[in-house]
């Protein structure tokens, strides 16, 4: 059948497309620097010399542990802020509820460019430029309306007779949540935070803006200010990128279905 | 039961304000003002709307403005094209399904930062495969980012790599809605798989090419972190977006009353745009 194969090469291209960058990549952190240069595509042996040299040398471990604490202080605070917020835009019918939503995702659109202003005068005259508040503060503008936006789809997947049955035993409303919605509500809060925490790990524009230097800078405005002595160090920084992808790597892995159904939710319901 | 929504919203929203709808009023504010951190000893006055007028004779942001629309404009047009054609592939049953969609997911889920690197390593080092290729193939080599027009084939095919597959799972969504029958019945009428597409699939995705339409449109807007790692705005600033310029002008000239309306510009533009996209919606048939 000719539409079966016009398919199946469509389906080789793509993967293609989407894997040779970060195949090529991989391949490069591991070449030795030498052969990096000599125009060859595959190296004559493979080394783990840059990714050593990044966590020797350039103290990589650094930026890691400072993209961990801000994204992982980031996310639990979202979740715990987001979690009663989205319930009670879920299941709560109030005036007021469709600009408070329209609010959330407004938000989650701007460009964070119009409040880098501020937030770095207001960070300063706290004094909290460089260090980890000074960061997890700004990252509440994307992560919260983020975890709202997707708990709120979640919440309403809950069937409402749950809530009955428990308003019937004589429930409050806080009783309900804790009792009742949450354990019922515990993958989706999972996926929520893992993609909360993925926002806060990738995030660029606030980490470079509230940044002095080395000792609180994250993962990415490492990479992108990695330095070499005469030329560009493209081992390392290509290492580097293949430790900041990991964690990507390992979350897509073990959460594909749940990531691509947390993307459609609030889209498919409108 | 007692329901008092205020109650459950007040923290979320009440922080929502503190560090983002506050801040977007203060940028307002401070883009009536000159406020060089250079020069200290000026102080912080008001000079009124003296700062949009500058701008409006400022030849790097009517540059910075068309740059990024025009940006916007190529990249949107090949997500949404290759993302339907992605999206059209992925919804039949072929071998290896599963493995493909986690497969594109990954660029999405990448920083962008890695995304840029991972492209500025294929177009700009001598290693990358770009150099190796033109090499193979007997062309000249060419400095992709030493040349103004060329330095944005690699911009918009970072950006091309990294969001087709959020455009193609949104679509892939929607095309999952559509009640298996209808495209048979049309298939047993005698439409051909081009007018099923032009007049079943099409129309029937409508909402969701929207949604990705506005989503992606919004968010190339503020492109930032792919342009400042892959050619940081240059040469000159003929990659210079929008987003660039205002953090230039507060980090690198320190002057944040103008940078504030740089920005209070951009956002303007999207108010705009997003203004636009809700219209569209509401005139959706529901």
């Amino acid at each position: 059948m000719r539409s079966r194969a016009l398919r199946a090469t469509g389906a080789v291209l793509l993967f293609a497309w989407v894997a040779a960058p970060l195949a090529w990549a991989l391949l490069a952190s591991l070449t030795p620097e030498p052969e990096l240069f000599d125009r060859g595509i595959f190296p004559s042996r493979l080394t783990a010399g840059h990714y050593r040299a990044l966590f020797e040398s350039r103290d990589f471990a650094t930026p890691v542990r400072n993209s961990i604490v801000v994204a992982l202080s980031t996310t639990v605070v979202a979740i715990a802020f987001a979690v009663p917020a989205a319930w009670a835009l879920a299941r709560f019918p109030f005036r007021g509820r469709s600009l408070v939503l329209g609010i959330i995702l407004g938000i989650s659109v701007f460009p964070q460019i119009a409040i880098v202003s501020p937030l770095f005068l207001l960070l300063r005259a706290l004094r909290l430029i460089n260090t980890y508040p000074g960061l997890v503060l700004p990252y509440l503008t994307f992560a919260l309306p983020l975890a709202i936006w997707l708990l709120a789809g979640f919440f309403r997947q809950i069937p409402g007779e749950l809530e009955e049955a428990a308003l019937v035993d004589g429930a409050g409303p806080l009783q309900m949540l804790v009792r009742i919605i949450l354990p019922v509500a515990a993958p989706g809060i999972a996926t929520t935070a893992i993609l909360t925490f993925i926002y806060c790990w990738n995030e660029f524009l606030f980490a470079l803006s509230f940044t002095l230097g080395a000792d609180r800078q994250t993962v990415p405005v490492a990479i992108a200010l990695f330095r070499g002595q005469y030329q560009v160090p493209w081992g390392e920084i290509l290492a580097a990128a293949m430790v900041a992808t990991l964690p990507v790597i390992a979350v897509v892995l073990s959460f594909q279905r749940k990531i691509v159904e947390g993307l459609t939710a609030g889209a498919v319901k409108g | 039961m007692k329901r008092r929504p205020l109650l459950w919203l007040a923290p979320a929203l009440g922080t929502i304000a503190l560090v983002a709808l506050f801040p977007l009023v203060w940028t307002f504010w401070e883009s009536l003002h000159r406020h060089d951190l250079r020069m200290p000893w000026l102080g912080r006055p008001f000079v009124g709307l003296g700062n949009y007028a500058e701008m409006l004779g400022d030849g790097r942001f009517l540059g910075a403005i068309g740059r990024t629309l025009l940006f916007a404009l190529a990249s949107v047009t090949l997500e949404v094209g290759l993302g339907l054609a992605a999206a059209l592939l992925l919804h039949r049953r072929i071998a290896g399904l599963g493995a493909l969609r986690t497969a594109i997911l990954l660029p999405w889920a990448l920083p962008t930062v890695v995304a840029a690197m991972l492209w500025r390593f294929l177009f700009d080092s001598e290693a990358g495969a770009v150099a190796l290729m033109l090499e193979r193939s007997g062309a000249r080599p060419v400095v992709w980012f030493a040349h103004e027009v060329l330095a944005w084939v690699p911009i918009v095919l970072a950006d091309v790599w990294k969001t087709t597959p959020f455009v193609a799972l949104l679509l892939l969504a929607g095309l999952q809605q559509i009640p298996r029958e209808v495209e048979e019945a049309a298939a047993i009428d005698g439409a051909g798989a081009w007018r099923r597409l032009v007049s079943i699939t099409l129309p029937m995705i409508r909402p969701m090419l929207l949604v990705a339409i506005a989503f992606r449109s919004l968010d190339a807007l503020r492109v930032f972190d792919l342009i400042y790692v892959l050619s940081g705005g240059g040469p000159g600033t003929a990659t210079e977006p929008i987003a660039l310029y205002t953090f230039n002008a507060y980090f690198q000239n320190l002057r944040f009353g103008y940078g504030s309306a740089l920005a209070v510009a951009l956002f303007v533009m999207t108010v705009a745009i997003g203004a636009v996209s809700v219209r569209l919606f509401a005139k959706e048939p529901a």
